[in-house]
Protein backbone atom coordinates (compact mmCIF):
# COMPACT_ATOMS: atom_id res chain seq x y z
CA UNK A 1 0.00 0.00 0.00
CA UNK A 2 2.69 2.34 0.57
CA UNK A 3 3.84 1.78 -3.11
CA UNK A 4 1.97 4.40 -4.46
CA UNK A 5 3.52 6.75 -1.96
CA UNK A 6 6.93 5.65 -3.06
CA UNK A 7 6.52 6.01 -6.92
CA UNK A 8 4.63 9.64 -5.87
CA UNK A 9 6.74 12.13 -7.81
CA UNK A 10 6.72 14.11 -4.27
CA UNK A 11 9.10 11.45 -2.76
CA UNK A 12 12.31 12.75 -3.33
CA UNK A 13 11.95 16.49 -2.26
CA UNK A 14 9.49 15.04 0.71
CA UNK A 15 12.90 12.93 1.75
CA UNK A 16 15.22 15.91 1.10
CA UNK A 17 12.35 18.64 2.76
CA UNK A 18 12.23 16.10 6.06
CA UNK A 19 16.01 15.73 6.19
CA UNK A 20 16.40 19.88 5.89
CA UNK A 21 14.03 20.04 8.50
CA UNK A 22 14.94 16.85 11.02
CA UNK A 23 18.55 18.95 10.79
CA UNK A 24 17.08 22.21 11.44
CA UNK A 25 16.84 22.30 15.34
CA UNK A 26 20.84 22.18 15.53
CA UNK A 27 21.33 25.16 13.73
CA UNK A 28 18.62 27.70 14.53
CA UNK A 29 17.73 29.19 17.67
CA UNK A 30 15.17 28.00 20.19
CA UNK A 31 12.67 30.29 19.15
CA UNK A 32 12.72 29.16 15.84
CA UNK A 33 12.72 25.73 16.17
CA UNK A 34 9.29 26.37 18.63
CA UNK A 35 7.60 28.38 15.53
CA UNK A 36 8.43 25.53 13.19
CA UNK A 37 7.07 22.85 15.81
CA UNK A 38 3.58 25.26 15.68
CA UNK A 39 3.48 25.34 11.70
CA UNK A 40 4.02 21.70 11.98
CA UNK A 41 0.82 21.30 14.34
CA UNK A 42 -1.30 24.15 12.75
CA UNK A 43 -0.53 22.17 9.27
CA UNK A 44 -1.75 18.69 10.58
CA UNK A 45 -4.90 20.90 11.82
CA UNK A 46 -5.57 22.44 8.38
CA UNK A 47 -4.72 19.46 6.15
CA UNK A 48 -7.78 17.42 8.30
CA UNK A 49 -9.82 20.27 7.88
CA UNK A 50 -9.11 20.30 4.14
CA UNK A 51 -9.83 16.28 3.69
CA UNK A 52 -13.73 17.91 3.95
CA UNK A 53 -13.39 21.30 3.12
CA UNK A 54 -11.18 20.98 -0.16
CA UNK A 55 -11.74 17.63 -1.28
CA UNK A 56 -15.01 16.64 0.42
CA UNK A 57 -16.86 19.55 -0.68
CA UNK A 58 -18.15 19.74 2.92
CA UNK A 59 -18.62 23.47 4.69
CA UNK A 60 -17.20 22.48 8.34
CA UNK A 61 -16.98 25.73 9.35
CA UNK A 62 -16.63 25.03 13.04
CA UNK A 63 -13.29 22.62 12.46
CA UNK A 64 -11.54 23.82 15.55
CA UNK A 65 -13.56 22.17 18.35
CA UNK A 66 -12.07 18.66 17.38
CA UNK A 67 -8.99 20.61 18.05
CA UNK A 68 -9.70 21.47 21.24
CA UNK A 69 -11.85 18.17 22.28
CA UNK A 70 -8.69 16.44 21.45
CA UNK A 71 -6.15 18.63 23.61
CA UNK A 72 -8.74 18.87 26.77
CA UNK A 73 -8.78 15.48 26.58
CA UNK A 74 -5.61 14.42 26.02
CA UNK A 75 -4.77 17.58 29.03
CA UNK A 76 -7.34 16.29 31.52
CA UNK A 77 -6.22 12.76 31.57
CA UNK A 78 -2.48 13.70 31.90
CA UNK A 79 -3.40 16.11 34.81
CA UNK A 80 -6.52 14.36 36.14
CA UNK A 81 -6.20 10.47 36.18
CA UNK A 82 -3.35 8.68 37.05
CA UNK A 83 -3.77 6.15 34.04
CA UNK A 84 -0.31 5.52 31.72
CA UNK A 85 0.23 8.26 29.80
CA UNK A 86 -0.31 6.78 26.38
CA UNK A 87 -3.52 6.17 26.63
CA UNK A 88 -4.43 10.38 26.89
CA UNK A 89 -2.45 10.36 24.05
CA UNK A 90 -4.60 7.82 22.04
CA UNK A 91 -7.82 8.81 23.68
CA UNK A 92 -6.92 12.50 22.52
CA UNK A 93 -7.87 11.42 18.50
CA UNK A 94 -10.33 9.00 19.01
CA UNK A 95 -12.99 11.57 21.69
CA UNK A 96 -12.40 13.93 18.69
CA UNK A 97 -13.40 11.60 16.11
CA UNK A 98 -16.58 10.54 18.32
CA UNK A 99 -17.74 14.19 18.84
CA UNK A 100 -17.12 14.54 14.87
CA UNK A 101 -19.48 11.27 14.62
CA UNK A 102 -21.47 13.19 17.13
CA UNK A 103 -22.17 16.57 15.32
CA UNK A 104 -21.08 15.23 12.05
CA UNK A 105 -24.27 12.76 12.05
CA UNK A 106 -26.24 15.93 13.08
CA UNK A 107 -25.00 18.34 10.10
CA UNK A 108 -24.94 15.40 7.24
CA UNK A 109 -28.93 15.49 7.10
CA UNK A 110 -28.32 19.33 5.79
CA UNK A 111 -26.45 20.46 2.44
CA UNK A 112 -23.72 23.59 2.04
CA UNK A 113 -24.66 26.36 4.44
CA UNK A 114 -27.03 24.99 6.69
CA UNK A 115 -24.40 22.29 6.99
CA UNK A 116 -22.32 25.04 8.46
CA UNK A 117 -24.34 27.10 10.65
CA UNK A 118 -25.59 23.88 12.23
CA UNK A 119 -22.18 22.96 12.88
CA UNK A 120 -21.13 26.48 14.51
CA UNK A 121 -23.76 26.29 16.97
CA UNK A 122 -23.39 22.88 17.61
CA UNK A 123 -19.69 23.50 18.35
CA UNK A 124 -20.14 26.69 20.10
CA UNK A 125 -21.86 24.67 22.38
CA UNK A 126 -19.00 22.46 23.03
CA UNK A 127 -16.74 25.86 23.53
CA UNK A 128 -19.12 27.18 26.01
CA UNK A 129 -19.30 24.13 28.57
CA UNK A 130 -16.11 24.02 28.04
CA UNK A 131 -15.78 27.89 29.65
CA UNK A 132 -18.48 27.95 31.79
CA UNK A 133 -17.16 24.30 33.76
CA UNK A 134 -14.84 25.82 35.97
CA UNK A 135 -14.58 22.71 38.11
CA UNK A 136 -13.50 20.15 35.49
CA UNK A 137 -11.78 22.54 32.68
CA UNK A 138 -10.60 25.14 34.28
CA UNK A 139 -12.62 27.34 32.35
CA UNK A 140 -11.05 30.52 31.00
CA UNK A 141 -8.03 30.09 33.06
CA UNK A 142 -7.46 26.62 30.71
CA UNK A 143 -5.32 23.90 32.02
CA UNK A 144 -1.01 24.81 32.43
CA UNK A 145 1.68 22.72 33.36
CA UNK A 146 0.45 19.02 31.75
CA UNK A 147 2.98 16.70 32.96
CA UNK A 148 4.72 14.93 30.03
CA UNK A 149 6.26 11.73 29.66
CA UNK A 150 10.00 11.90 30.12
CA UNK A 151 11.20 11.21 26.43
CA UNK A 152 8.96 14.51 25.65
CA UNK A 153 10.77 16.64 28.61
CA UNK A 154 12.87 19.18 25.84
CA UNK A 155 11.56 21.62 23.35
CA UNK A 156 14.00 19.93 20.60
CA UNK A 157 12.31 16.52 21.46
CA UNK A 158 8.88 17.51 21.42
CA UNK A 159 9.85 18.86 17.81
CA UNK A 160 11.19 15.83 16.71
CA UNK A 161 7.91 14.04 18.10
CA UNK A 162 5.67 15.94 16.55
CA UNK A 163 7.35 16.03 13.29
CA UNK A 164 7.20 12.23 13.05
CA UNK A 165 3.66 12.31 13.94
CA UNK A 166 3.19 14.95 11.54
CA UNK A 167 4.59 12.92 8.31
CA UNK A 168 2.98 9.79 9.63
CA UNK A 169 -0.14 11.71 9.22
CA UNK A 170 -0.06 13.18 6.06
CA UNK A 171 1.46 9.41 4.59
CA UNK A 172 -1.87 8.54 6.03
CA UNK A 173 -4.40 11.02 4.92
CA UNK A 174 -2.67 10.66 0.84
CA UNK A 175 -3.60 7.22 1.09
CA UNK A 176 -6.84 7.84 1.69
CA UNK A 177 -7.10 10.73 -1.00
CA UNK A 178 -6.11 8.09 -3.27
CA UNK A 179 -7.79 5.37 -1.93
CA UNK A 180 -11.73 4.54 -3.55
CA UNK A 181 -12.72 5.95 -0.52
CA UNK A 182 -11.08 9.25 -1.36
CA UNK A 183 -11.81 9.13 -5.31
CA UNK A 184 -15.76 8.82 -4.22
CA UNK A 185 -15.11 11.42 -2.10
CA UNK A 186 -13.90 13.94 -4.51
CA UNK A 187 -16.54 13.16 -6.94
CA UNK A 188 -18.86 13.64 -4.06
CA UNK A 189 -17.71 16.96 -3.92
CA UNK A 190 -17.59 17.39 -7.72
CA UNK A 191 -21.26 16.25 -7.78
CA UNK A 192 -23.35 14.73 -5.06
CA UNK A 193 -26.34 14.28 -7.27
CA UNK A 194 -24.17 12.39 -9.59
CA UNK A 195 -22.77 9.96 -7.15
CA UNK A 196 -25.98 9.01 -5.82
CA UNK A 197 -27.21 8.07 -9.07
CA UNK A 198 -24.40 5.61 -9.24
CA UNK A 199 -24.75 4.19 -5.67
CA UNK A 200 -22.77 5.80 -3.63
CA UNK A 201 -24.62 5.92 -0.39
CA UNK A 202 -23.32 10.23 -0.11
CA UNK A 203 -24.33 10.95 3.37
CA UNK A 204 -22.62 7.97 4.98
CA UNK A 205 -19.73 8.85 2.87
CA UNK A 206 -19.80 12.26 4.55
CA UNK A 207 -19.96 11.00 7.36
CA UNK A 208 -17.01 9.00 7.29
CA UNK A 209 -15.01 11.93 6.03
CA UNK A 210 -15.91 13.96 8.77
CA UNK A 211 -14.94 11.25 11.46
CA UNK A 212 -11.77 10.40 9.78
CA UNK A 213 -11.02 14.51 9.56
CA UNK A 214 -11.59 15.17 12.94
CA UNK A 215 -9.72 12.33 14.36
CA UNK A 216 -6.40 14.18 12.72
CA UNK A 217 -7.96 17.54 14.36
CA UNK A 218 -7.67 15.50 17.22
CA UNK A 219 -4.15 14.37 16.87
CA UNK A 220 -2.99 18.00 16.06
CA UNK A 221 -5.00 18.92 19.28
CA UNK A 222 -2.39 16.13 21.16
CA UNK A 223 0.52 17.61 19.32
CA UNK A 224 -0.35 20.80 20.29
CA UNK A 225 -0.68 19.66 24.18
CA UNK A 226 3.01 18.25 23.78
CA UNK A 227 4.08 21.30 22.20
CA UNK A 228 2.90 24.07 24.69
CA UNK A 229 1.80 21.77 27.87
CA UNK A 230 -1.38 23.97 28.41
CA UNK A 231 -5.00 24.52 27.00
CA UNK A 232 -7.15 27.00 27.00
CA UNK A 233 -10.69 27.82 25.33
CA UNK A 234 -9.59 30.06 22.69
CA UNK A 235 -8.29 26.58 20.35
CA UNK A 236 -12.49 25.83 20.54
CA UNK A 237 -13.24 28.95 19.82
CA UNK A 238 -14.85 29.82 16.24
CA UNK A 239 -12.24 32.50 15.37
CA UNK A 240 -9.46 29.72 15.01
CA UNK A 241 -11.84 27.70 12.56
CA UNK A 242 -12.13 30.30 10.55
CA UNK A 243 -8.67 31.04 10.22
CA UNK A 244 -7.77 27.08 9.94
CA UNK A 245 -10.45 27.59 7.10
CA UNK A 246 -8.71 30.95 5.57
CA UNK A 247 -5.21 28.56 5.82
CA UNK A 248 -6.60 26.09 3.35
CA UNK A 249 -8.17 28.84 0.80
CA UNK A 250 -4.68 30.75 1.30
CA UNK A 251 -2.76 27.37 0.85
CA UNK A 252 -4.65 25.74 -2.49
CA UNK A 253 -8.10 23.94 -1.11
CA UNK A 254 -7.52 21.50 -4.23
CA UNK A 255 -4.24 20.68 -3.99
CA UNK A 256 -2.85 18.61 -1.02
CA UNK A 257 -0.08 20.83 0.45
CA UNK A 258 -1.73 23.53 -0.18
CA UNK A 259 -2.66 23.90 4.02
CA UNK A 260 0.65 23.55 5.08
CA UNK A 261 1.74 26.44 2.88
CA UNK A 262 -1.45 27.80 4.28
CA UNK A 263 -0.85 27.61 7.46
CA UNK A 264 2.82 28.18 7.38
CA UNK A 265 2.27 31.54 5.94
CA UNK A 266 -0.64 32.57 9.02
CA UNK A 267 1.69 31.41 11.64
CA UNK A 268 4.61 33.25 10.43
CA UNK A 269 2.49 36.16 9.90
CA UNK A 270 1.00 36.12 13.27
CA UNK A 271 4.70 35.52 14.98
CA UNK A 272 6.44 37.99 12.98
CA UNK A 273 4.30 41.25 11.97
CA UNK A 274 2.58 40.34 15.57
CA UNK A 275 5.91 41.87 16.74
CA UNK A 276 5.33 45.03 15.24
CA UNK A 277 1.76 45.69 15.92
CA UNK A 278 -1.04 44.08 17.50
CA UNK A 279 -2.89 44.70 14.20
CA UNK A 280 -1.38 41.76 12.21
CA UNK A 281 -4.86 40.73 11.07
CA UNK A 282 -5.18 43.86 9.29
CA UNK A 283 -2.37 42.35 7.04
CA UNK A 284 -4.50 39.05 6.73
CA UNK A 285 -7.38 41.03 5.61
CA UNK A 286 -5.19 42.87 3.16
CA UNK A 287 -3.34 39.17 2.36
CA UNK A 288 -6.96 37.56 1.73
CA UNK A 289 -8.57 40.38 -0.57
CA UNK A 290 -5.32 40.16 -3.25
CA UNK A 291 -5.74 36.71 -2.78
CA UNK A 292 -9.45 36.40 -3.72
CA UNK A 293 -8.51 38.91 -6.32
CA UNK A 294 -5.21 37.39 -8.06
CA UNK A 295 -4.76 34.22 -6.86
CA UNK A 296 -8.43 32.25 -6.54
CA UNK A 297 -7.49 28.40 -6.36
CA UNK A 298 -4.69 29.54 -3.89
CA UNK A 299 -0.65 29.98 -3.69
CA UNK A 300 0.06 26.16 -4.32
CA UNK A 301 -3.04 26.11 -6.95
CA UNK A 302 -1.75 28.84 -8.78
CA UNK A 303 1.84 27.13 -8.71
CA UNK A 304 0.37 23.93 -10.16
CA UNK A 305 -1.67 25.61 -12.88
CA UNK A 306 1.59 26.87 -14.11
CA UNK A 307 3.11 23.72 -13.93
CA UNK A 308 0.31 21.00 -14.67
CA UNK A 309 -1.99 22.87 -17.71
CA UNK A 310 -4.66 20.46 -17.61
CA UNK A 311 -5.84 21.04 -14.02
CA UNK A 312 -6.59 24.78 -15.41
CA UNK A 313 -9.01 23.18 -17.49
CA UNK A 314 -10.49 21.69 -14.75
CA UNK A 315 -11.06 24.86 -12.90
CA UNK A 316 -12.56 26.11 -15.55
CA UNK A 317 -15.34 23.08 -15.86
CA UNK A 318 -15.71 22.98 -12.13
CA UNK A 319 -18.84 24.54 -11.04
CA UNK A 320 -19.16 24.84 -6.77
CA UNK B 1 -38.79 -6.00 -16.01
CA UNK B 2 -40.26 -2.52 -14.98
CA UNK B 3 -43.97 -1.38 -14.43
CA UNK B 4 -45.08 1.99 -14.18
CA UNK B 5 -48.71 2.06 -12.02
CA UNK B 6 -50.86 5.19 -12.00
CA UNK B 7 -47.91 7.58 -10.44
CA UNK B 8 -48.94 10.97 -9.21
CA UNK B 9 -46.32 13.57 -8.21
CA UNK B 10 -47.36 16.90 -7.72
CA UNK B 11 -45.13 20.20 -6.87
CA UNK B 12 -47.29 22.68 -5.24
CA UNK B 13 -50.82 22.53 -7.00
CA UNK B 14 -49.19 21.52 -10.43
CA UNK B 15 -49.33 17.86 -11.01
CA UNK B 16 -46.36 17.27 -13.28
CA UNK B 17 -46.80 13.46 -13.44
CA UNK B 18 -50.93 12.78 -13.22
CA UNK B 19 -51.02 8.61 -13.81
CA UNK B 20 -48.42 7.61 -15.89
CA UNK B 21 -48.27 3.95 -17.01
CA UNK B 22 -45.36 2.25 -18.48
CA UNK B 23 -44.27 -1.20 -19.25
CA UNK B 24 -40.86 -2.42 -19.87
CA UNK B 25 -40.04 -5.61 -20.91
CA UNK B 26 -36.30 -7.20 -20.32
CA UNK B 27 -34.24 -6.54 -23.84
CA UNK B 28 -36.50 -4.00 -25.04
CA UNK B 29 -35.90 -0.63 -26.29
CA UNK B 30 -38.48 1.27 -25.03
CA UNK B 31 -38.72 5.30 -25.71
CA UNK B 32 -41.03 7.88 -23.90
CA UNK B 33 -42.29 10.90 -25.70
CA UNK B 34 -44.48 13.73 -25.24
CA UNK B 35 -44.05 17.53 -25.75
CA UNK B 36 -42.11 19.86 -23.15
CA UNK B 37 -43.05 20.13 -20.07
CA UNK B 38 -45.01 16.25 -20.35
CA UNK B 39 -43.33 14.74 -17.33
CA UNK B 40 -41.27 13.19 -19.05
CA UNK B 41 -37.98 14.06 -16.77
CA UNK B 42 -40.15 14.05 -14.08
CA UNK B 43 -41.46 10.46 -14.58
CA UNK B 44 -37.46 9.10 -14.85
CA UNK B 45 -36.54 11.00 -11.68
CA UNK B 46 -39.46 9.29 -9.65
CA UNK B 47 -38.43 5.44 -11.42
CA UNK B 48 -34.65 6.89 -10.36
CA UNK B 49 -35.49 7.22 -6.80
CA UNK B 50 -34.90 11.28 -7.21
CA UNK B 51 -37.83 12.14 -6.26
CA UNK B 52 -40.62 10.26 -4.43
CA UNK B 53 -44.19 9.45 -5.91
CA UNK B 54 -47.00 10.83 -4.01
CA UNK B 55 -49.31 7.68 -4.92
CA UNK B 56 -49.01 4.75 -7.68
CA UNK B 57 -46.67 1.54 -7.86
CA UNK B 58 -43.04 1.83 -9.44
CA UNK B 59 -42.01 -2.10 -9.43
CA UNK B 60 -38.89 -3.37 -11.06
CA UNK B 61 -38.48 -6.82 -10.87
CA UNK B 62 -41.16 -8.08 -8.99
CA UNK B 63 -40.25 -5.38 -5.66
CA UNK B 64 -41.99 -2.01 -5.30
CA UNK B 65 -38.89 0.53 -5.88
CA UNK B 66 -41.07 3.84 -4.98
CA UNK B 67 -40.21 4.53 -1.32
CA UNK B 68 -36.22 3.94 -2.10
CA UNK B 69 -33.44 6.47 -2.15
CA UNK B 70 -31.52 6.77 -5.49
CA UNK B 71 -28.77 4.80 -4.44
CA UNK B 72 -30.29 2.06 -3.07
CA UNK B 73 -32.63 2.01 -6.82
CA UNK B 74 -29.00 2.02 -8.64
CA UNK B 75 -27.89 -1.49 -6.67
CA UNK B 76 -31.26 -3.08 -7.71
CA UNK B 77 -29.65 -2.48 -11.11
CA UNK B 78 -30.52 0.88 -13.16
CA UNK B 79 -28.71 3.27 -14.01
CA UNK B 80 -29.32 6.67 -15.70
CA UNK B 81 -28.16 9.36 -17.60
CA UNK B 82 -29.78 13.34 -17.65
CA UNK B 83 -30.90 15.64 -19.50
CA UNK B 84 -28.82 18.57 -18.74
CA UNK B 85 -24.90 17.19 -18.33
CA UNK B 86 -24.46 15.77 -14.71
CA UNK B 87 -20.46 14.10 -14.69
CA UNK B 88 -17.90 15.32 -12.38
CA UNK B 89 -15.94 17.76 -14.07
CA UNK B 90 -12.49 17.94 -12.24
CA UNK B 91 -12.14 14.61 -12.24
CA UNK B 92 -10.39 12.57 -15.15
CA UNK B 93 -13.19 10.79 -17.65
CA UNK B 94 -11.13 7.68 -16.18
CA UNK B 95 -12.39 8.01 -12.79
CA UNK B 96 -15.59 9.88 -13.64
CA UNK B 97 -16.50 5.96 -15.04
CA UNK B 98 -14.18 4.34 -12.03
CA UNK B 99 -16.51 6.14 -9.36
CA UNK B 100 -19.20 4.09 -10.48
CA UNK B 101 -17.42 0.71 -11.39
CA UNK B 102 -16.01 1.39 -7.61
CA UNK B 103 -19.68 1.67 -6.07
CA UNK B 104 -21.28 -1.05 -8.63
CA UNK B 105 -18.27 -4.01 -6.97
CA UNK B 106 -19.35 -1.99 -3.79
CA UNK B 107 -15.58 -1.29 -2.85
CA UNK B 108 -16.10 2.48 -2.36
CA UNK B 109 -15.33 2.55 0.87
CA UNK B 110 -11.83 1.30 0.77
CA UNK B 111 -9.71 3.31 2.05
CA UNK B 112 -5.83 2.17 2.10
CA UNK B 113 -5.18 0.80 -1.00
CA UNK B 114 -4.54 3.16 -4.39
CA UNK B 115 -7.57 3.53 -6.38
CA UNK B 116 -5.09 3.99 -9.20
CA UNK B 117 -4.61 0.15 -9.53
CA UNK B 118 -8.18 -0.38 -8.90
CA UNK B 119 -10.71 -2.29 -11.35
CA UNK B 120 -8.78 -0.63 -14.25
CA UNK B 121 -9.71 -3.92 -16.80
CA UNK B 122 -13.60 -3.06 -16.48
CA UNK B 123 -13.01 0.84 -16.49
CA UNK B 124 -10.90 0.92 -19.53
CA UNK B 125 -13.19 -1.98 -21.36
CA UNK B 126 -16.52 0.76 -21.08
CA UNK B 127 -14.32 3.39 -21.83
CA UNK B 128 -13.40 1.11 -25.16
CA UNK B 129 -16.85 0.69 -25.79
CA UNK B 130 -17.87 4.29 -26.27
CA UNK B 131 -14.61 4.87 -27.70
CA UNK B 132 -13.02 7.23 -25.02
CA UNK B 133 -9.69 5.09 -24.75
CA UNK B 134 -7.71 8.08 -26.00
CA UNK B 135 -9.51 10.61 -23.85
CA UNK B 136 -9.39 8.63 -20.61
CA UNK B 137 -6.85 11.42 -18.70
CA UNK B 138 -8.64 14.49 -19.91
CA UNK B 139 -10.57 16.72 -17.73
CA UNK B 140 -14.14 15.44 -17.55
CA UNK B 141 -14.81 18.91 -17.99
CA UNK B 142 -12.59 20.10 -20.33
CA UNK B 143 -14.47 17.88 -22.91
CA UNK B 144 -17.04 18.99 -25.78
CA UNK B 145 -20.44 18.94 -24.85
CA UNK B 146 -21.11 16.11 -26.82
CA UNK B 147 -18.24 14.03 -25.75
CA UNK B 148 -19.64 14.99 -21.96
CA UNK B 149 -23.31 13.44 -22.47
CA UNK B 150 -21.65 9.98 -23.92
CA UNK B 151 -19.23 10.19 -21.19
CA UNK B 152 -22.81 10.12 -19.38
CA UNK B 153 -23.60 6.60 -20.59
CA UNK B 154 -20.11 5.82 -19.84
CA UNK B 155 -20.66 6.54 -16.42
CA UNK B 156 -23.70 4.81 -15.95
CA UNK B 157 -22.37 1.67 -17.78
CA UNK B 158 -20.09 1.43 -14.89
CA UNK B 159 -23.22 0.19 -12.90
CA UNK B 160 -23.42 -3.05 -14.80
CA UNK B 161 -27.34 -1.86 -15.01
CA UNK B 162 -29.73 -4.14 -15.83
CA UNK B 163 -32.27 -1.29 -17.17
CA UNK B 164 -30.52 1.71 -18.25
CA UNK B 165 -32.17 4.99 -18.47
CA UNK B 166 -31.20 7.64 -20.58
CA UNK B 167 -32.98 11.34 -20.34
CA UNK B 168 -32.62 13.03 -24.00
CA UNK B 169 -29.00 11.20 -24.75
CA UNK B 170 -28.89 13.51 -27.36
CA UNK B 171 -30.11 16.81 -26.19
CA UNK B 172 -27.69 19.42 -27.78
CA UNK B 173 -25.97 17.55 -30.05
CA UNK B 174 -25.12 18.62 -33.81
CA UNK B 175 -26.76 15.83 -36.40
CA UNK B 176 -24.15 13.95 -36.71
CA UNK B 177 -23.18 13.56 -33.03
CA UNK B 178 -27.12 12.45 -32.92
CA UNK B 179 -26.97 9.36 -35.36
CA UNK B 180 -23.11 8.25 -33.45
CA UNK B 181 -24.34 8.25 -30.75
CA UNK B 182 -27.99 6.49 -31.35
CA UNK B 183 -25.78 3.88 -33.23
CA UNK B 184 -23.34 3.38 -30.21
CA UNK B 185 -26.43 3.07 -27.70
CA UNK B 186 -27.89 0.67 -30.13
CA UNK B 187 -24.72 -1.14 -30.29
CA UNK B 188 -24.43 -1.15 -26.69
CA UNK B 189 -27.76 -2.35 -25.99
CA UNK B 190 -26.74 -5.11 -28.03
CA UNK B 191 -23.60 -6.51 -26.91
CA UNK B 192 -24.10 -5.96 -23.54
CA UNK B 193 -27.66 -6.88 -23.55
CA UNK B 194 -29.42 -3.58 -22.11
CA UNK B 195 -32.55 -2.91 -21.55
CA UNK B 196 -33.07 0.46 -22.29
CA UNK B 197 -35.84 2.98 -21.55
CA UNK B 198 -35.43 7.05 -22.80
CA UNK B 199 -36.98 9.62 -24.16
CA UNK B 200 -36.11 12.12 -26.75
CA UNK B 201 -37.56 15.11 -29.03
CA UNK B 202 -36.24 13.69 -32.86
CA UNK B 203 -39.34 11.39 -33.86
CA UNK B 204 -37.28 10.05 -36.17
CA UNK B 205 -34.98 8.63 -33.63
CA UNK B 206 -37.58 7.49 -31.58
CA UNK B 207 -39.34 5.48 -34.75
CA UNK B 208 -36.22 4.36 -35.94
CA UNK B 209 -34.69 2.97 -32.47
CA UNK B 210 -37.84 1.93 -30.02
CA UNK B 211 -39.34 -1.35 -30.03
CA UNK B 212 -41.72 0.10 -27.99
CA UNK B 213 -43.42 4.08 -27.45
CA UNK B 214 -45.27 5.36 -24.17
CA UNK B 215 -47.00 8.91 -25.28
CA UNK B 216 -46.66 11.38 -22.25
CA UNK B 217 -48.90 14.21 -22.57
CA UNK B 218 -49.63 16.58 -19.86
CA UNK B 219 -48.25 14.59 -16.87
CA UNK B 220 -50.82 11.57 -18.11
CA UNK B 221 -50.05 8.28 -20.31
CA UNK B 222 -51.86 8.51 -23.79
CA UNK B 223 -51.24 5.56 -24.51
CA UNK B 224 -48.25 2.72 -25.09
CA UNK B 225 -47.67 0.77 -27.81
CA UNK B 226 -45.23 -0.83 -31.35
CA UNK B 227 -44.25 2.65 -33.03
CA UNK B 228 -47.45 1.88 -35.96
CA UNK B 229 -50.09 1.55 -33.20
CA UNK B 230 -48.51 4.72 -32.08
CA UNK B 231 -48.33 6.37 -35.01
CA UNK B 232 -51.76 5.52 -36.23
CA UNK B 233 -53.29 6.29 -33.15
CA UNK B 234 -55.65 9.53 -33.51
CA UNK B 235 -55.68 10.61 -30.16
CA UNK B 236 -51.74 10.89 -30.28
CA UNK B 237 -52.48 12.85 -33.94
CA UNK B 238 -54.06 15.46 -32.69
CA UNK B 239 -52.04 15.67 -29.59
CA UNK B 240 -48.40 15.43 -30.48
CA UNK B 241 -47.64 14.11 -33.84
CA UNK B 242 -49.48 17.32 -35.66
CA UNK B 243 -50.31 15.21 -38.95
CA UNK B 244 -53.86 15.74 -40.47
Amino acid sequence: MFKEVIHSKWFGPLIVILLILFILPLFIPRFYTYILALIYVTSLLAMSLNLVVGHGGMFQFHHAVFYGVGAYTVALMLKKTSLPMWTGFVAGPIVAAITGLIIGWLCVRLTRLYFGMLQISLGSLIWAIVLRWYSFTGGDDGIPGIPMPPFLSSLNQSYYFILVILTICLIVMYLILKSPFGNTLQAIRDNPQRCEAVGVNVKRHQLIAIIIATFFAGVAGVLFVVLERSVFTDLLFWVLSLEVFIMCLLGGWFTFTGPVLGAAIIVALRTFVGIFTEYWTLILGIVLILLIFFLPEGVMGYFQELFEPQTREATKGGHR
Amino acid sequence: MLRVEAVVKSFDNFKAVNGANLAVEKGEIVAVIGPNGAGKTTLFNLITGLLKRDSGKIIFKGEDIGGLASYEICKKGIARSFQIVNIFPRLTVFRNVQVAVLSEQRRSNALFRPASSMVLNETNSILDSVGFLGKAHSIAGSLSHGDQKILEIAIALGNEPELLILDEPTAGMSPEETSATMELIKRLAQKRGLTILFCEHDMDIVFSIAQSIMVMHQGQTLIQGKPEEVRKNPIVQEAYLGIE
